[in-house]
């Protein structure tokens, strides 16, 4: 008997990166003629045969250390990147909390900008116009709503990226070191409005290194190494594991 | 039996795997981002300037005014062309439309490369959304071209019109192929950019706007048939048939003909050249755009 829905599968996922070595077609051909291909890329692998389900409603911490594949597996689920072999699959919208204000554009006001960015992470007009003003009073702009973005401070412009973000409501959220926006009372605001979104029956993935942090956020961890998945439990464990792990590197 | 989400009532959609785009046709789906876009581009482009959007009337103004003055009055090509400076107008602006989009779709790639780097959205839409932007600009060109028309005497046939429309289109059609096909090369190789850059210098000469299509024809001998399967020649032919012609009076259309079979031969040909085109650069498009976020 399935109790919850299946929201991400990953099966056998492989990714691996070609470092390439040149940009110029010129360049390119010299080598080939040469018999010198090898010069022109190298191979790694940043994910080897990951396979991962996570259920609707859970909230999963993706741990490990830098290089570990994290953001890569992350970016999979995104539908940025597409595996070298293996299937990604998902259940509903995914908006991520990746790097936000990607969709910013400088020169436009705020408000133009929530209504860019939103129909980048997948809003609807309606949608935009129904959230319009909690988008606003969440990230505390006020009258500076019709200001071009470039005059914001850096405070300014994180809190109103996070706040279109948090209001795209998709089925699945990934977060990637999102947890670090802002003063102090707009962290604790933002850390709230989470786990909010958790409570509400949300799926979220996130990507943190702020572990005790992502050990009040999530109930399930799973711990990447080279690529691998080398541990997949409650997050308490996992993360004293990866604490073991890097205690015992240095 | 399926278990319910907590939601209740609300419909499970289906698992389905991320990233995989439908291709041109996910982009219209998606109508109100491009929308705004496309806004987007319109706002940004004369960002802090005086004279704002009336740049697209002075650009091509000026340009227009060079080559009148270099080659209607120094060269003396409006004694043997009649509304020389309509001849060239017309020719120009559909050039130049060809341009914008081949120019701006090549690099829209490469140029949102921190959005496609970041979230997944149909890559297609930066070459559409320049398609577009480009079509607005073109607008407010035609409009000054018809002013000029209607002073001399211009009484187009509906079949004219008609026939203006499809040039424009074989030659949207024709931008946003090779736009899609380089822009996609770009992400992988730079060289692209001064492909096109060369293709752009070259699309001005390769094709009537500037000089007559008899000219070419005397030039060419049996090859013209060659210069006749640009699909840009033949769409600045159409133009001028549409725009041109019916400015002139009967004297001076006997004085210069109408491309043999334009309507009925050479219209469908490059129609057909420019759809091929946009096929293969879609296809090359969507093959080579799995790969974009790693590769820019």
């Amino acid at each position: 008997m399935q109790e919850k829905m299946l929201a991400i599968t990953c099966r056998d996922v492989r990714k691996k990166f070609v470092l390439r070595h040149t940009r110029s077609l010129k360049e390119a051909l010299v080598w080939f003629v040469r018999g010198r291909k090898g010069d022109m890329y190298k191979v790694f692998d940043a994910l080897r045969d990951v396979s991962l389900d996570v259920h609707q409603g859970e909230t999963v911490a993706l741990l490990g250390l830098n290089g570990s594949g994290k953001s890569t597996l992350l970016k999979l689920i995104s539908g940025v990147l597409q595996p070298d072999a293996g299937t990604v699959r998902t259940r509903g919208r995914v908006a991520g909390l990746i790097e936000v204000g990607a969709g910013f554009h400088h020169d436009l006001s705020g408000r133009d900008n929530v209504y860019l960015n939103g129909a980048i992470l997948g809003m609807s007009e309606k949608q935009i116009n129904e959230m319009f003003d909690s988008i606003v009073e969440f990230a505390e702009i006020g009258e500076f709503i019709d200001t071009e973005v470039k005059f914001y401070s850096s405070g300014m412009y994180l809190r109103l990226a996070f706040s279109i973000a948090v209001h795209t409501d998709p089925e699945i959220f990934l977060i990637d070191e999102i947890l670090a926006v802002g003063d102090e009372p707009f962290q604790r605001k933002c850390i709230a409005k989470i786990k909010e979104l958790a409570e509400a029956g949300k799926t979220l993935f996130v990507v943190s290194h702020d572990l005790d942090l992502v050990s009040t956020v999530c109930e399930r961890g799973v711990l990447l190494e080279h690529g691998n998945v080398v541990l997949d439990g409650p997050v308490d464990e996992v993360v004293s594991e990866l604490r073991r792990r890097s205690a015992a590197a240095t | 039996m399926t278990a319910t989400p907590s939601g209740g009532g609300t419909v499970v959609s289906p698992l389905s795997t991320p990233g995989e785009g439908g291709g041109l046709r996910d982009v219209f789906r998606d109508w109100f981002l491009l929308k705004l876009l496309v806004r987007k581009e319109i706002k940004v482009r004369y960002r802090g300037s005086v004279l704002g959007l009336l740049w697209s009337y002075v650009k091509p103004l000026m340009q227009f005014l060079v080559y009148f003055v270099a080659l209607g009055i120094f060269l003396n090509l409006q004694g043997s062309t009649p509304n020389y400076a309509i001849y060239l107008f017309s020719g120009i602006i559909l050039v130049n439309f060809f341009v914008e989009v081949l120019g701006n779709s090549t690099r829209s790639i490469v140029d949102n490369r921190d959005l496609i780097r970041k979230i997944y959205l149909p890559r297609e839409l930066f070459p559409v959304s320049t398609l577009l932007v480009s079509a607005i600009h073109f607008l407010p060109q035609t409009l000054v071209l018809i002013g000029a028309c209607l002073m001399a005497g211009w009484a187009p046939s509906i079949l004219q019109l008609a026939a203006v429309v499809l040039a424009f289109i074989i030659v949207g059609v024709l931008a946003t192929g090779l736009g899609l096909l380089f822009g996609a090369a770009n992400v992988y190789f730079r060289d692209s950019e001064n492909i096109v850059d060369m293709i752009l210098m070259i699309v001005t000469w390769a094709s009537p706007v500037l000089y007559t299509w008899t000219m070419v024809e005397q030039a060419l001998g049996p090859y013209f048939f060659l210069y006749q399967l640009n699909p840009m020649t033949v769409a600045v032919e159409i133009f001028h048939w549409g725009f041109w012609y019916p400015t002139l009076n009967a004297d001076q259309i006997a004085a210069a003909p109408v491309m043999n079979g334009l309507a009925s031969v050479w219209a469908p040909v490059a129609l057909g050249i420019s759809l091929v085109i946009l096929f293969v650069g879609q296809l090359v498009f969507r093959k080579l755009s799995v790969r974009f976020a790693q590769e820019l």
